[in-house]
């Protein structure tokens, strides 16, 4: 799998995101903060992105509040792909 | 991992337990407790936290093999069953959001039994709303190693009479936290509960934590996620576990109606030749072997890393515990009297389901998480999901 750029990171987590949600969620808003979100989902994206993104989040990715807005979560994943990326070369 | 469709020495874990067990379920749940040795044969076996990976001293089972472990033994003791259902929840939060040096530390542990987990959530003001639990937990530096004070009381924790460590959902700063608490530390105690409606042998007891200090270390995960992702991973591997052990339950309930039914004679004529007890046998065969369905299903989501487990485990659960507590009521009414007697499988799973239906995740809490899943698809697939 090439590496995706931003935008298609961006547009899968919308993707994967809004739906869970009632209405339309703009990049740096902060979803868990909406109140929408059923207690399964933190763990159902964490599982999700992992899955589509093929990499790992551990204990140590939970701390920055990568999870919260579309924004943060895409430069996360773009991070973790570059740094495994980096490993690789 | 070793997902293969090769035949595996793990596709028949635990049938010898399950096998040794099976007379003697009755009494230990008259007993109120699983013998110790048992404890330590399913341990020994290697069934505590069968997925749990090599290195850390697990089997490295599938799924869908610990998945027919819990059925095999949820078929004779649904606390054996629970057994392996608290320690592998634990085991699995641990591995999951746990550091390098925590996964070291307690996971082989578990996997070999020298500790015995419980996993302290509920709480008189917070059972299906774990989110209003109000035990606290205080970070304390006093100039040596840094630690974390708990205060409060947990309720209905299964083999929290004798478990060595448990993993308690508390708050700190007003945020949910995870920590593990071992109960011989100064402040812990416990009040043993017995006559409860089922899972008798399952060792409850209510924990009160008065100020105890654990080690800082102890804390899995940073506060703010110790409900939605530490007690959430354990809930969904307990999910999952309950629910392939309320397979092993209906379909043990079915063999024990079908039996009786080709021996039974009443006025003459075998009960099987009945048709109105044929109907009841056909509907708990179709609703039995739906319930396995869905739970092969989330173990085949699971092995497969898919996002949709989880929603698949709630899935299973509620149709596997539903299905456990329906096809144990037919038992009985079938078995009659020998289904009312103190030995009767079928009347200690009719017990024991009802239970089923309420812990991790109550079937009420289910049924919205399913269909909050089915609305999610269908916004994903409709106008509503993109802009």
């Amino acid at each position: 799998m090439d590496a995706p750029d931003r935008a298609t990171v961006a547009r899968e987590l919308h993707d994967f995101i809004a739906p869970a949600l009632s209405g339309p969620i703009g990049p740096d808003e902060d979803y868990f903060a909406l109140g929408l979100l059923n207690s399964l989902f933190a763990i159902e994206l964490v599982v999700f992105v992992e899955q589509r993104f093929d990499l790992e989040v551990e204990v140590a990715d939970l701390d920055l509040g990568h999870f919260r807005t579309i924004s943060r979560l895409t430069d996360f994943v773009l991070a973790k792909l570059a740094g495994r990326a980096g490993l690789a070369a | 991992m070793t997902a293969t469709s090769a035949p595996s020495a793990l596709d028949g874990l635990g049938a010898d337990l399950a096998a040794a067990a099976c007379g003697q379920a009755a009494r230990w749940d008259r007993d109120g407790a699983l013998p110790v040795a048992v404890r330590g044969a399913a341990a020994k076996a290697g069934l505590l936290t069968a997925d749990l990976p090599v290195g850390y001293g697990g089997l490295g089972a599938s799924p869908a093999q610990v998945g027919e472990l819990c059925a095999r033994l949820g078929g004779v003791c649904g606390a054996l069953r629970a057994l392996v259902t608290v320690q592998a929840m634990v085991a699995a939060a641990v591995l999951r959001w746990g550091t390098a040096e925590q996964r070291t530390r307690w996971l082989p542990a578990f996997a070999r039994g020298e500790l015995l987990a419980g996993f302290a959530a509920t709480e008189a003001g917070a059972g299906s709303d774990l989110a209003a639990v109000d035990t606290r937990v205080r970070a304390v530096v006093d100039g040596r190693e840094p630690t974390l004070e708990l205060t409060g009381v947990k309720r209905w924790v299964s083999f929290g009479q004798v478990a060595d460590v448990v993993l308690v959902l508390g708050v700190l700063d007003g945020r949910h936290t995870a920590v593990l608490v071992e109960t011989d530390r100064a402040g812990v105690t416990r009040q043993p509960v017995e006559g409860q409606l089922g899972l008798r042998a399952a060792q409850l007891a209510h924990i009160r934590l008065d100020g105890v200090r654990v080690p800082a270390t102890n804390r899995v995960a940073p506060p703010g996620f110790g409900l939605s992702h530490v007690a959430a991973t354990a809930l969904d591997h307990g999910r999952f576990t309950v629910g392939w052990g309320c397979v092993g339950m209906a379909e043990a309930c079915l063999r024990d109606m079908a039996e009786h039914v080709l021996t039974r004679r009443q006025g003459g004529t075998l009960l099987a030749e009945h048709q109105t007890v044929r109907a009841l046998l056909g509907r708990a065969a179709v609703e039995t072997a739906a319930a396995r369905e869905l739970a092969a299903r989330a173990a085949r989501w699971r092995a497969a890393g898919a996002p949709d487990a989880i929603a698949g485990t709630v899935a299973a659960k509620y149709a596997a515990a539903r299905t456990a507590a329906s096809v144990a009521g037919t038992a009985v009414q079938v078995l009659g009297a020998a289904g009312c007697a103190p030995e009767s499988r079928a009347g200690r799973f009719y017990r024991d389901a009802k239970v089923m239906e309420i812990i991790e995740g109550s079937a009420q809490v289910a049924e919205l998480h399913v269909a909050d899943h089915l609305l999610r698809r269908t916004r994903a697939t409709g106008s509503g999901g993109r802009r």
